[in-house]
């Protein structure tokens, strides 16, 4: 390794530039002698704070307090369903106790006052560290077509009892969708009709996208060597 | 592989050598092995403003047993990986596999665990096009390279003689399976701990015991 | 169930005609045959599945009795690989999901990170109609790549040609504005990073010009055609209520009735400033598909003459400098790199400039936390992008609803009943694109 890889370089080859030779210190070396992950976002000092989440103040402005008292007056068990509602940049969410997830897309949907009769998407998030240990977000976005609207409804479990009854009997639409989230995070979907892998290989272990599943996977066994995962190969400096 | 490999050496192989790997360049037949956006840029490839009917190449075969070309157009994820294998395997011999983009060379961008770094560590690999996506125009250049390549092959006694000697000048494969993995042979205390598994005989059990741990 | 004899009913009673067959069978009136189940695997590999879908059929004969639909086999994790890069090195990542409309990616990132950002109102003008001028554009190559191969799929091979030689004017256009073919990293947050060259503004003239007889022609060429109406009328139909209990949106949704279009209903980036229709057709099935998307890219046309017309000279980029992309490129004595200006400006003059500079190639803007979900209508529905912020220079989560994932779940309500050549067309007209499917 402290020679040039090619035994005689051809002519013309060599200029004596310093990125022709390893590095000085063993960081810069290869493949497993990296130091750093390359992330840069810490250079400037930056501290990330996750900011509290904290419930929006009445009145919400727009179309929004007529949807949360719509669906207070329809939904008898609102207020211990619902435990915030945000407001941020024009769009809002609803955090909802995921056992009551599915009554709350029914009623959302068949509420002529409300009408979100279209899903758009079933998501999942991972928020990892946070306070209360319901890391698992389940994230349902919905369409009123009638309205013109959209809402955002977010579920909280932890990753040992990751159970979210699932909303397909609502929206049909949700069947792949939930099951990419339970692929990609781990979050099971109770009364979903096929609850498995979507985009990883079947026998899959462990869950991508949590944030304390490494970038690279798995590591690589090839003719016998056993090399590290991809993100762990070589460090950018 | 054909009565072509039982010309004894001479003029005659010299000849037949160079016919039949004329005949074999002049027939490319790719399989159809497109996967993502490099696969738009091979059909583009194949369409009117650059045609590969011009080399005979524009019939894209359907059936692995009719192809002698694999194009490996596009990134190939841990579920595809078999699969490519199994494609791979239904050709039939002579066959040659051209590994277009960046992603199928060695991950392109994608250092992550969905995708196979480099398809070479699935199928062997011939030729190596990168480019995300390589321009129509770089494909041809591959394809013309690669069929240069398959002009100069020997054939025959010529072609096993080769073969010995480049296994005795690089030895049986670089790594036995089943050895001590590169990563161990560096760390004293790691090196350590193999040779006792392997004297217990759980070598493979220790490996998985370390990457796991390595990931608390 | 099929029989070997036929029956009927005359004043004696039944009355079977035997030709040919086990006497038994035809007494006990049942055929072995239809009672068989053959399962077929129709891929991953396989030259009519729009890349690496996999359809396992059950067929009772010819007909399609239970389709499954697996994906996966182009899974990248794009969307993990995207926590570990900044908000805009998201882009060329991005780009490369739906890796037919990759403009439509980008604009949907860069909204929802500029709707992030605060900073929607403040993208200029010019960068919003190059937007719009960009992503009609795609609308267009992506119908002709889905005319293309849908045609080649269903027999009319030379469709293949055509759509891809006037695909090829399109890259051509791309190229001229942004460098590369395709999975061009355009569309940045705060803008565009190029501004358009009069070269490519030419072309665009010139597209507009011919492309008009050449949908003309391609309509010629399979409307009236009657193998085309035979295997695109009354096959795969699925109606509005099917559709949105599905989660299909686009110009499937839009054949089967409803008029939903995100740039009309929810518009973005201008688009309620444009003049076009919505085509809509109301029989739901391949060929109203068909022509929802010939007359989606007649309309698109007017909107890109529209979007020419209005062209200002004006800024590209945001006006805010800690978010702005820094440089113009320019090709120099060594290939393409930062423009000499531009390399003056920050050595010579401006040391804010530079300072901007180096934090954003090497750190990048940071973004306040919170998260939002942006909707744009992409060629195959609704392309929507939820992007959750830490406050970090590294998105926290972006997750995509993309429209080919949602629809392929209409495929075992499309095939199932029909006949095996219907799975075929079918699972064509959703134009499902693989890479956006798995991600």
């Amino acid at each position: 390794m402290t020679d040039s890889p090619v035994p005689t370089p051809p002519i013309g080859a060599t200029s004596g530039a310093p990125a022709e030779f390893p590095p000085a210190s063993p960081a810069g070396r290869g493949m497993f002698g990296i130091a750093g992950s390359g992330d840069t976002s810490g250079f400037g000092g930056l501290v990330r704070r996750r900011p509290a989440a904290v419930d929006t103040p009445r009145p919400y402005g727009e179309w929004f307090d007529e949807v949360v008292d719509a669906l207070e007056e329809a939904y008898p068990g609102f207020d211990d369903a619902i435990e915030r509602v945000v407001v941020d940049r024009g769009e809002l969410t609803l955090h909802i106790r995921p056992e009551r997830i599915a009554e709350v897309c029914q009623i959302l949907r068949d509420d002529e006052a409300l009408r979100f009769e279209f899903c758009s998407s079933v998501s999942g998030v991972d928020y990892l560290g946070e306070p209360d240990g319901r890391r698992l977000h389940a994230v349902y976005h919905l369409v009123s077509l009638t309205y013109r609207r959209r809402i955002r409804l977010e579920a909280a479990v932890t990753a040992e009892k990751p159970h979210v009854p699932s909303v397909t009997s609502v929206y049909p639409t949700a069947d792949w969708q939930e099951r990419e989230a339970y692929d990609m995070f781990g979050i099971i979907f109770d009364g979903h009709p096929n609850l498995t892998r979507i985009l990883m290989p079947d026998d899959w272990e462990g869950f991508p996208q949590r944030k304390d599943y490494p970038l690279g996977g798995v590591p690589v066994e090839y003719k016998g060597a056993e090399i590290p995962p991809p993100d762990q190969r070589r460090s950018y400096q | 592989m054909g009565i072509e490999e039982k010309v004894p050496t001479g003029i005659l192989l010299t000849t037949v050598e160079k016919l039949v790997n004329w005949s074999r360049k002049s027939s490319f037949w790719p399989a159809t092995f497109g996967l993502a956006c490099c696969a738009i840029e091979m059909m583009a490839t194949g369409a009117a403003r650059y045609d590969l009917g011009r080399w005979g190449m524009e019939v894209f075969r359907a059936s692995p047993r009719q192809a002698d070309l694999m194009i490996v157009a596009g990134r190939v994820s841990q579920k595809m990986a078999p699969v490519l294998r199994q494609i791979y395997d239904q050709m039939p011999d002579p066959k040659w596999v051209l590994s277009m983009g960046v992603c199928a060379s060695s991950g392109g961008m994608f250092n992550n665990y969905a995708i196979v770094q480099g398809v070479d560590h699935v199928v062997p690999v011939d030729m190596y096009l990168p480019g995300c996506p390589p321009r129509p125009e770089m494909l041809i250049d591959a394809i013309l390279k690669l069929r240069e390549k398959i002009m100069a092959e020997p054939l025959g006694d010529r072609r096993r003689k080769m073969i010995a000697a480049q296994e005795e000048k690089h030895g049986k494969p670089v790594v036995a399976p089943g050895s001590m993995p590169s990563s161990y042979v560096y760390d004293k205390a790691r090196r350590a701990e193999w040779e006792q598994a392997v004297r217990e005989g759980r070598e493979e059990q220790l490996r998985i015991e370390n990457w796991m741990r390595r990931n608390d | 169930m099929t029989s070997y004899a036929e029956a009927r009913e005359t004043t004696e009673g039944r009355v079977f005609t035997v030709t040919g067959g086990d006497w038994d069978t035809v007494v006990s009136g049942h055929d072995p045959l239809s009672e068989e189940r053959i399962v077929v695997n129709l891929g991953p590999q396989h030259p009519s599945t729009h890349g690496v879908l996999r359809l396992i059929l059950e067929l009772e004969g010819e007909t399609v009795t239970e389709v499954r639909t697996v994906v996966g086999y182009l899974h990248t994790g794009i969307e993990k690989n995207l926590e570990y890069r900044n908000w805009t090195q998201g882009t060329t990542f991005v780009t490369r999901m739906d890796y037919l409309a990759p403009m439509f990616n980008e604009a949907g990132y860069c909204l929802a990170v500029e709707k992030l950002l605060g900073i929607s109102d403040e993208v200029p003008k010019r960068a919003n109609t190059i937007r719009v001028l960009m992503m009609e554009l795609n609308r267009i190559s992506s119908h002709l790549v889905w005319l293309a191969t849908t045609g080649l799929e269903l027999g009319a091979l030379s469709m293949m040609l055509y759509g891809f030689r006037e695909r090829e004017f399109i890259l051509d256009i791309f190229e001229l504005t942004s460098g590369l073919r395709m999975n061009h990293a355009y569309i940045r947050p705060g803008g565009v990073s190029q501004d358009l060259p009069d070269e490519a503004v030419k072309r665009i003239r010139e597209f507009l010009g011919f492309m008009p007889k050449r949908l003309k022609e391609y309509e010629n060429l399979l409307s009236g055609q009657p193998i085309w109406q035979q295997r695109t009328k009354g096959v795969a139909v699925l109606d509005v209520t099917g559709c949105l209990a599905l989660g299909v949106t686009g110009p499937v949704l839009r054949s089967a009735g409803l008029p939903w279009d995100l740039r009309k209903t929810m518009p973005y980036c201008g688009y309620e400033t444009y003049e076009f229709d919505v085509p809509t057709r109301t029989e739901g099935d391949v060929y109203a598909r068909y022509q929802v998307r010939l007359d989606e890219m007649r309309e698109s046309l007017k909107i890109v003459e529209q979007a020419l017309d209005r062209l200002e000279p004006g800024p590209v980029m945001v006006a805010n400098r800690k978010i702005a992309w820094p440089a113009q490129l320019a090709i120099g004595t060594d290939g393409l790199g930062n423009s000499l200006e531009h390399i003056a400006k920050i050595m010579g003059q401006s040391m804010e400039a530079l300072i901007h500079h180096f934090k954003l190639v090497t750190e990048g803007f940071r973004v306040p936390p919170g998260q939002v979900y942006v909707a744009i209508e992409a060629p195959r529905g609704e392309l929507g992008v939820h992007a959750v912020s830490d406050g970090g220079t590294r998105p926290y989560r972006v997750h995509y609803r993309d429209p080919s994932f949602v629809n392929l779940q209409a495929i075992p309500a499309l095939a199932e009943g029909g006949l095996l050549a219907d799975v075929i067309a079918g699972g064509a007209s959703l134009d499902p694109v693989m890479g956006g499917c798995d991600r």
